[in-house]
């Protein structure tokens, strides 16, 4: 019944090529839209998940644990069980808290600002990467609340009416990061759900047994496809897209005023807030290709997450991985042309000093690596990305790393000088933070549908209702 | 006659007490839906409906639906988020009077880090932050709210053809209590529209 004009891509599947005058297909080898249905409800609907998934899965509880295990001892013991010492007060758990929140960037970039920009590619990855983007910053806001010492005095960040009148100090950044950090939590939640009611009453309709109609059914709201209601729903997306833009920039902004407003030579620099926004979804798109890659395989996702999706977002890489080698080189001439002798040895000790091997692995994981990207070769094939998107984290890991130890390590006075060591506490606590992510995106994987059914069906051919999808009564 | 089936755990109607809810018509194709929904909107009718699996670009217009006021709405809710954290903060790091939230609380100006008691710079983040706070919630609450959701009876759940519409099928939906309805009436005019089926849909 549907006449197809884009006939000769289904057979061409390699849709990385670039036809002039024609769109790339953004979902291959499937027609109908009932086969998008099929293929993502598939993941959800199996009786039993593919074994790798059991797996990954077992080996995600067990990191979990550990960091049961870690924050555990930590509340029992206190924070001197961390490797931190006098002049070095912040180390894994702030290190752990941005690379966190860099993570969640990508997210809301494709969820909200390649929604602005109208990159319909993005629909294709935009649910898991929105779910990346909650579950980072779970893992992310674990660390403040565990840092602070006093755990139990945690409630003290916000603002709560208490019977010793006390406030919280609003003129201070770590504040403004509380605020920051739970409004992004809170939006990019409310984004996500929102974004997952249709496909929700989509699992629903289709739901056989009785625990999936009822939970399925209850968290879809009732919702049957109205389109009065598409209509205000349509709406809200917009805003909800417009207004996570400015949000997602700010949240690595307020994120990077805790370094930037000290006085700390190395950590004051004016260049911080768009430099920590840049490593941020540099870091972040490297996470959604590490998770998107294996997802796909597993999951028999290939058609919608395809090559050209996985291709684009390593450019995406590429470019802000140039922006962040562009904001290290800047601070260097920045602190050469600013004449001031502690800002040119915070730097040179940064490069030379006791941590070089951590700003070498730094500069080589995300400047020097991601240039591959240049070539086509290198951007579409799998195992290469894959192993560069890994190599990415850990160099956006080690940059949080150095920003924050070696400018504490070595500040004004030299007779305060310290060497930061970290403890198996530290480590495992890292290593932890993986399982609670990796558990929590392995849940979702298996319970909840993973792509946008109903936004990949809006950008197939057939959808549009006067080209492909204009039916028997022809064009318009 | 539609057949009754469970489709919503919530649903537990006995189908001999049923009154007609509305008439159903399926399409096949987003197109094949637009020029129906024309149809329907020059015909006069005014409670119906379309459902599909995703929202039709052009199906707004076909349907005559007048913009919501959700944005505005919005904009009310972050000009409060803006007022409120203003407050908050002034109140708490710049005033020291009383006010009754639940319990009393008194506002505690303190000299910190050099600033003023009143810095509204250093507000601004936190200015930011909830104004976008409160445009979020009220846009996604008052969105559901408008739409009628969460409603999880529904009598087209009843119809097993319309479980499609969250699939790959189009509908289009007349209420029995539009004033234009008469059902063999409504019946025939949904078959002029070309539609793969018809079906009548109980309460």
């Amino acid at each position: 019944m549907t006449t197809l004009s884009h006939d000769s891509k289904l057979a061409n599947p390699d849709n990385t090529v670039d036809v002039p005058g024609e769109r790339a297909a953004l979902v291959l080898n499937m027609d109908k839209f009932s086969q998008v249905t099929a293929t993502v409800c598939r993941v959800n609907e199996a009786d039993r998940a593919p074994t790798a998934w059991y797996i990954a899965f077992a080996l995600a509880v067990s990191l979990l644990s550990v960091l049961g295990i870690c924050i555990g001892y930590l509340f029992a013991t206190g924070v001197g069980v961390w490797g931190l010492n006098n002049p070095v007060m912040w180390a894994y758990d702030i290190t752990n808290f941005v690379f966190w929140v860099g993570i969640g960037h990508a997210g809301t970039l494709i969820s909200a600002i390649l929604f602005l920009f109208r990159q319909k590619w993005r629909t294709g990855i935009n649910r898991f990467a929105e779910a990346m983007t909650i579950f980072a910053v779970i893992c992310a806001g674990t660390f403040p609340g565990i840092h602070v010492g006093r755990v139990w005095f945690a409630y003290w960040l916000f603002p709560i009416p208490n019977q010793m009148e006390m406030w919280p100090q609003f003129r201070s950044p770590l504040l403004w990061d509380v605020f920051a950090v739970s409004t992004y939590f809170t939006v990019s939640l409310l984004f996500w759900y929102t974004g997952m009611v249709p496909d929700l009453a989509t699992l629903r309709d289709r739901a056989k047994g009785k625990l999936q109609q009822l939970g399925y059914g209850l968290f879809s709201l009732g919702w049957r496809g109205s389109n009065r209601h598409w209509h205000r729903y349509e709406r809200a997306y917009l805003l909800l897209a417009a207004l996570s833009t400015p949000l997602v920039l700010s949240v690595h902004s307020v994120v990077s005023f805790d370094f930037a407003t000290s006085q700390l030579p190395g950590w004051h620099t004016t260049i911080f807030p768009p430099y920590f926004v840049a490593g941020a979804i540099f870091s972040g798109f490297a996470m959604v290709v590490t998770l998107a890659v294996p997802a796909r395989e597993l999951f028999g996702l290939k058609d919608l997450i395809t090559l050209r999706h996985l291709d684009n977002m390593n450019k995406i890489i590429l470019v802000t991985g140039c922006m962040v080698g562009y904001a290290y080189s800047i601070e260097f001439f920045i602190a050469w042309y600013s004449g001031a002798r502690y800002e040119k040895f915070a730097f040179m000790n940064r490069a030379f000093g006791q941590y070089w091997w951590a700003y070498l692995i730094m500069v080589s994981c995300n400047v020097i690596t991601p240039q591959l990207f240049w070539f086509k070769k290198i951007r579409t094939s799998i195992p290469i990305m894959f192993v560069l998107s890994i190599v990415v984290n850990v160099g956006m890991w080690f940059e949080r790393f150095v920003i924050i130890v070696s400018s504490l390590a070595n500040d004004f006075l030299p007779s305060s000088w310290d060497l930061f060591v970290p403890t198996w506490v530290d480590i495992g606590t890292m290593v932890g933070a993986f399982g609670l992510f990796f558990t929590l995106f392995l849940l979702f994987c298996r319970y909840l549908p993973m792509i946008a059914m109903a936004e990949v069906k809006a950008v197939m051919p057939q959808a549009d209702p006067h080209g492909a999808g204009a039916g028997k009564h022809g064009k318009h | 006659m539609a057949t009754p089936v469970t489709n919503t755990p919530e649903q537990t109607h006995a189908p001999s007490s049923a009154r007609l809810y509305g008439m159903i018509a399926e399409f096949e194709t987003p197109g094949d839906l637009l020029h129906a929904a024309e149809k329907v909107r020059d015909e006069g009718y005014r409670w119906w409906d379309c459902h599909t699996p995703f929202a039709v670009h052009g199906l707004d217009g076909a349907m005559g639906i007048k913009r919501t006021w959700l944005p505005v709405c919005v904009f009310i809710a972050g000009a409060t988020g803006t007022t409120a954290a203003f407050l908050l903060q002034a109140f708490t790091n710049s005033w020291s009077f009383s006010v009754w939230a639940g319990v009393w609380v008194t506002g505690y100006p303190f000299q910190v880090s050099g600033k003023p008691a009143m810095s509204l710079p250093a507000f601004i983040p936190v200015i930011f932050e909830l104004t976008i706070l409160f445009s979020a919630l009220a846009c996604v609450f008052l969105m559901f709210l408008f739409n009628g959701l969460p409603r999880h009876y529904h009598p087209l759940f009843k119809s097993a053809r319309f479980r499609r519409a969250t699939n790959d099928r189009f509908f289009i939906s007349i209420e029995a209590k539009d004033p234009k309805f008469l059902p063999k009436k409504t019946e025939e005019f949904l078959r002029s529209l070309n539609p793969v089926a018809v079906e009548a849909v109980e309460d």
